[in-house]
C-alpha cells in the first residue's frame, strides 16, 4: 500500500512533517520547534524545499546526513547560527573532493526529523525521502549504514561559532564517545553532519520514504476530525497497549542521559490496569505486571489520549490522559545484527525481541 | 501589638464587574461590594472602596494592606490599546540568528508593539561562561537607531537565567543614551526556552504604559478615600507583587484572574486540595489547587496570539453558565457555547422570557429558585436532559484535569455555581461556600507572597540535595524581601529537571517558597 510521496515542503508541510516526527521519535529526539521555527524562516527566504527519492540521484551523487547532536533541551535556549550546515557540507565536500547533491535527516524523530530540513534550504539542495534510523535512538552508532560497516565518519560536528571539528576515530562507537566530550565542551549541543553517502551506498542502508510518512502521519493528526487517534490508525499501523493516566514519574541522570519510568493506570476499557514505561531519553520498555508488552527497537510513544500529538520523555507529567501506543520497527532493525545494536539487550535488558504484532491484535 | 489595625481589602477589576471586599486580621469577611468596571480605572475601585469602608465604622486607619487583582494587562494585549513601542534587543549572536526575534507573531500586533529588533553578539552558555564576547558596537549603533520611536527597551541573553552579565550591561548602556526609557530584562521574567522568555520580555515592555495606568488609577482611588496602607497586586501564581515589581514586570498579571477565584475559593472552604470550578454567566473555568495554589500549566501559554512561558494555571474551561442558551436540533440538544448574559432576568423562561437556559434547567430540576418554576414545566424533559449533558460536561472536565486517583473535592464559586449538581463521580463532596460570588476579591485579599528560583546548576562534585537547599533558600530569601513574614515561609514546590546527553551532570531546579503578608 503505498501512499503518495512529498515532493516539496512548504511551510504548511513542515509544520505537519514536526508533528509527524514526535509521534516516530518514540519519546525522544526533543521538541521539534526549534527545528520548526529554522524551517519556516529559511523557507520563507529560499522558498520551498525539493524532496527526492534515492532514485531520482545518480549513483555518484554525494549525500550528507545531518543532525543536531547533544542535549535538545540546550538548543531550546542556544538556537544555532544558521551557518552550520554550509560549513557542515563545505568541509565534507573538501574532504571528499566531491559536491553535494543532497542533505538527508540521520533520524527521523523529534528535532532531527525536521532540522534538516531547514539544513537543505540553507544549503540550496534537496532532500532524500529517508534516514538513518526511522525513529529517534540516543546514539551515533544506532544508525543503519552502522549495520552494514559503512563509517559514520568523515564526520563533522560545527558549533554556533563556526568553530569545526572533523572526526576521523577508529570505529563508529568511538566516533560517539569522542563526539559526545566535543559536544559538552561546546556547550551542550552542537550540528553535526554525519555518515556522508554516494547514492549507491546509501541505496541498501537507507530507511526510505520516511519523510513523506512523517509529514502523512502528521498530517492525517491535524485534520479536523471526531477521533484523532482513528486517524492516526489509518495513517499508521497503531498498536495500542493501554489508555490510562500518568500516575506517576520518575527520572534521574546517568551517563549523560535522562533515565527514568513512568506508571500508566489504565482508564475506560482498561481500567484495573497498571503498566511501566522505562525510557532513557527514548521509551526503551513497556512492562506489565514485570512482563514485557513491548520493547525497542519498535517504536514506543505516548499519545495524549485526545489529540493523539506525540509526548516527548521531559514532558510526560503526572495527570496527563494518555494512548501508550506502539509502531513497528524499520525492519533493518529486525535482524540479528540489528538487534544487537538496538535490542531491548543493548540498553541493558534481559529480554527477547518478540515484535509487537506477534504479542497485540491491532484494535482500531 | 494594635489589635485594632487588622484589616485587608481585596479588590478585583473584571472586564464587567469591580468586586471589593474587608477582610480581617483572622481572614473573615466582614464587607462586600460589587459593581459594573467602569472604563476609568480609578473611579469603579474607589466606588467599590466607598462602599466597603461605609460597611465598617472607623474602618478607613485599620487598613493595613489593599491588594488589587485586574485583567487590565490581558484585555491591552487582546485588544491592542494602550501599548508601548518597544525596541527588541536580543544578546546571543552568533547563536541563534536562524531565528529573528517575533518571527511568528501575529502582523498587527508586531505592528504595534516593535519599533526595531537586534540580535548582538554575547549571551551565556548553560555553564555561565560567556558564549561570545558582548556586542558593545552593534548594540549602540541600534539605540541610535530607534532613539526617536522607541518608547520602551526589551533585553534577553542567552541562558540569562544561568547568567544575567550581558543583560545587566546592555541596560547601563541603553540607560546611557536614552536616560529615563522603561527597560525590561528576560531573567526576570521567565525560565528557559529563549524564544518563549523573549516574546514575555518584549510584552512586558509593551505593557509598562498600562502597567503605570493601573498603578496610578489603583493609587489614585486610595488617595481619594484617604487609605493610607501598603498596595500590592496579584501576579500569575496567586501571589503578590509589589506596586514597584508591576511597573516592572507587568506581563506577571496576566493570568491573576482564575488565580485569585481559585485561591479565594480555597480560603472560603479552608481546602487546600481541591478542584475548583468557578461559574459565571456564560463560561466556567475548573482548575486545581495544590497546597493551597492553582496548578500551574507545564505547556506554553498563547497571549493574543503570542507563545510564552508564563507560569499560569492550568485550567479547562467549558461552556456551561447560568445563561447558557438550550436549543434542541434534530434529535440532539445544545448546550452554550452562547448565552444570554445580563438578559436573563428577563430572558429565561421562568421569568417569563422567551430563551431556555442552563438556569430554567436548574430551577426545573429544584437546584435553584427563580422567578416561577410552572412556566417552565411544558418543556420539563427537554430542560432536564439539558442539564444531563452539562453535568457531563462538567464530570468529563474534573476528571480531566485531576491529578491523583483518589476522589477530591470540589468547591464551587461564582454567581452560576448553583446550576451544578451536588454530587459527580470521582468527587467526594461539592463544596459551596458563602460570599462565592466575591471569591476573586477574596483571593486577592488572601494572596500569599512568594519568591521562585528556576536555574540550570552545574553539580560540579556537589550533592543534588546541597544544590537544591540552595535554591530553596535562594526561593525563600526572594519571598521575604518581597514583603513575607520570615517565620511563615514555606517551600511550596521542587521540581528537579536532568539535562540530557552531557558528559557533567547538570540539573535545573525549580523551587518556590510562599508565605503569608508580615504585620506591620
Amino acid at each position: 500500500m503505498k501512499s503518495t510521496s512529498l515532493r516539496l515542503i512548504d511551510k504548511e508541510e513542515l509544520i505537519s512533517l514536526s508533528i509527524g516526527c514526535t509521534i516516530l521519535a518514540g519519546g525522544g529526539g526533543g521538541d521539534p520547534r526549534v527545528g520548526l521555527m529554522m524551517g519556516l524562516n529559511a523557507i520563507s527566504k529560499n522558498g520551498p524545499v525539493k524532496v527526492i527519492e534515492l532514485g531520482d540521484l545518480n549513483d555518484d551523487d554525494l549525500i550528507i546526513p545531518g543532525g543536531m547532536i547533544g542535549a535538545p533541551t540546550v538548543m531550546i535556549e542556544k538556537i544555532p547560527n544558521g551557518s552550520e550546515p554550509i560549513i557542515i557540507r563545505q568541509m565534507l565536500e573538501k574532504y571528499l573532493n566531491k559536491k553535494a547533491s543532497a542533505m538527508m535527516p540521520i533520524e527521523m524523530g523529534g528535532l532531527n526529523g525536521v532540522l534538516p530540513v531547514a539544513w537543505a534550504s540553507i544549503n540550496d539542495l534537496p532532500i532524500v525521502d529517508g534516514d538513518l534510523m526511522g525513529r529517534a535512538f540516543p546514539e551515533l552508532q544506532m544508525c543503519t549504514p552502522h549495520l552494514y560497516g559503512i563509517p559514520a565518519w568523515p564526520g563533522v560536528v560545527v558549533d554556533e561559532r563556526s568553530q569545526a571539528i572533523l572526526f576521523e576515530p577508529l570505529d563508529n562507537v568511538w566516533f560517539e564517545k569522542l563526539a559526545r566530550n566535543a559536544v559538552s565542551t561546546l556547550g551542550g549541543c552542537a550540528c553535526a553532519g554525519l555518515y556522508p553517502l554516494t547514492a549507491k551506498a546509501a541505496s541498501v542502508p537507507v530507511i526510505r520514504g520516511t519523510i513523506s510518512a512523517a509529514y502523512r502521519i502528521g498530517a492525517a493528526i491535524r485534520a479536523p476530525s471526531i477521533d484523532p487517534l482513528l486517524a492516526l490508525n489509518n495513517e499508521i499501523e497503531l498498536y495500542r497497549l493501554i489508555t490510562g493516566k500518568v500516575i506517576d514519574v520518575e527520572r534521574n541522570t546517568a551517563g549523560g542521559f535522562v533515565r527514568g519510568s513512568a506508571i500508566v493506570e489504565g482508564i475506560e476499557n482498561d481500567h484495573g490496569r497498571l503498566v511501566r514505561i522505562e525510557f532513557q531519553n527514548e521509551n526503551l520498555v513497556v512492562l506489565e505486571d514485570g512482563e514485557p508488552l513491548a520493547t525497542v527497537p519498535d517504536i514506543i510513544t505516548l499519545l495524549d489520549r485526545h489529540t493523539a500529538m506525540g509526548i516527548v520523555t521531559e514532558h510526560i507529567r503526572y495527570g496527563q490522559r494518555v494512548v501508550v501506543g506502539v509502531f513497528k520497527s524499520p525492519t533493518q532493525w529486525r535482524s540479528d545484527a540489528g538487534l544487537a545494536v538496538v535490542g531491548p539487550r543493548a540498553f541493558g535488558y534481559e529480554i527477547d525481541y518478540v515484535p509487537v504484532e506477534e504479542r497485540h491484535e491491532r484494535v482500531s | 501589638m494594635n489589635g485594632s489595625v487588622d484589616l485587608r481589602i481585596g479588590i478585583d477589576v473584571g472586564g464587567t464587574n469591580t468586586d471589593a471586599v474587608i477582610l480581617d486580621r483572622n481572614d473573615l469577611v466582614l464587607a462586600k461590594f460589587k459593581t459594573r468596571t467602569t472604563p476609568d480605572l480609578s473611579t469603579g475601585i474607589s466606588k467599590a472602596l466607598e462602599s466597603v469602608l461605609s460597611q465598617i465604622p472607623e474602618s478607613k486607619h485599620r487598613v493595613t494592606h489593599v491588594i488589587l487583582g485586574t485583567t487590565h494587562a490581558t484585555n491591552a494585549i487582546l485588544q491592542r490599546r494602550d501599548l508601548l513601542k518597544v525596541a527588541t534587543i536580543r544578546i546571543g549572536a552568533p547563536a541563534s540568528v536562524s531565528i529573528p526575534p517575533l518571527l511568528d507573531w501575529p502582523k498587527d500586533l508586531r505592528k504595534t508593539i516593535s519599533s526595531g529588533e537586534i540580535i548582538v553578539s554575547g549571551g551565556s552558555e548553560l555553564t555561565g561562561e560567556a558564549l561570545a564576547p558582548f556586542g558593545k558596537d552593534g548594540l549602540t549603533k541600534f539605540i541610535d537607531s530607534v532613539a526617536n520611536v522607541a518608547q520602551s527597551v526589551a533585553i534577553t541573553g542567552i541562558y540569562s537565567p544561568v547568567n544575567a552579565e550581558h543583560e545587566f550591561e546592555a541596560a547601563e548602556i541603553v540607560q546611557k543614551m536614552l536616560g529615563e526609557i522603561p527597560i525590561s530584562l528576560s531573567s526576570g521574567i521567565g525560565g528557559l526556552g529563549l524564544l518563549e522568555r523573549e516574546n514575555a520580555c518584549v510584552l512586558n515592555a509593551a505593557l509598562i504604559g498600562v502597567s503605570r495606568k493601573v498603578v496610578d488609577g489603583f493609587s489614585e482611588a486610595l488617595t481619594k478615600n484617604g487609605i493610607n496602607s501598603l498596595k500590592y497586586l496579584t501576579q500569575n501564581n496567586g501571589t503578590l507583587m509589589s506596586l514597584d515589581s508591576v511597573l516592572k514586570y507587568p506581563v506577571l498579571t496576566i493570568g491573576s484572574g482564575p488565580s485569585n477565584s481559585m485561591r479565594g475559593a480555597g480560603h472560603l472552604t479552608k481546602v487546600s486540595n481541591a478542584i475548583v470550578a468557578d461559574v459565571g454567566g456564560t463560561s466556567t473555568d475548573i482548575g486545581v489547587l495544590i497546597n493551597a495554589f492553582p496548578r500551574e500549566s507545564t505547556t506554553p501559554v498563547d497571549i493574543g496570539g503570542v507563545r510564552t512561558n508564563f507560569r499560569m494555571p492550568d485550567l479547562v474551561s467549558i461552556a456551561v453558565g447560568g445563561g447558557s442558551i438550550l436549543r434542541k436540533t434534530g434529535s440532539d440538544i445544545t448546550v452554550g457555547p452562547d448565552s444570554v448574559g445580563y438578559q436573563l432576568p428577563d430572558e429565561a423562561i421562568v421569568m417569563g422570557g422567551k430563551t431556555p437556559t442552563l438556569s430554567d434547567a436548574a430551577v426545573v430540576k429544584k437546584r435553584m429558585t427563580m422567578g416561577n418554576a410552572k412556566l417552565a414545566i411544558p418543556i420539563k424533559d427537554f430542560l432536564s436532559r439539558a442539564l444531563e449533558i452539562s453535568d457531563n460536561r462538567v464530570w468529563e472536565a474534573t476528571d480531566q484535569i485531576k491529578t491523583s486517583r483518589v476522589d477530591v473535592p470540589l468547591i464551587v464559586v461564582g454567581g452560576g455555581s448553583v446550576i451544578l449538581p451536588d454530587s459527580i463521580e470521582g468527587i467526594s463532596e461539592i463544596l459551596r461556600p458563602d460570599n462565592y460570588e466575591v471569591a476573586n476579591a477574596i483571593g486577592a485579599a488572601m494572596a500569599s507572597v512568594s519568591g521562585q528560583i528556576d536555574k540550570v546548576f552545574k553539580l560540579g562534585g556537589r550533592k543534588r540535595e546541597e544544590l537544591i537547599e540552595e535554591a530553596k533558600s535562594a526561593a525563600r530569601d526572594q519571598a521575604i524581601s518581597e514583603g513575607a513574614d520570615p517565620a511563615a515561609v514555606e517551600i511550596i514546590e521542587v521540581d528537579e529537571v536532568p539535562m540530557a546527553y552531557l558528559t557533567e551532570p547538570v540539573v535545573r531546579i525549580r523551587v518556590k517558597a510562599s508565605g503569608p503578608l508580615g504585620f506591620v
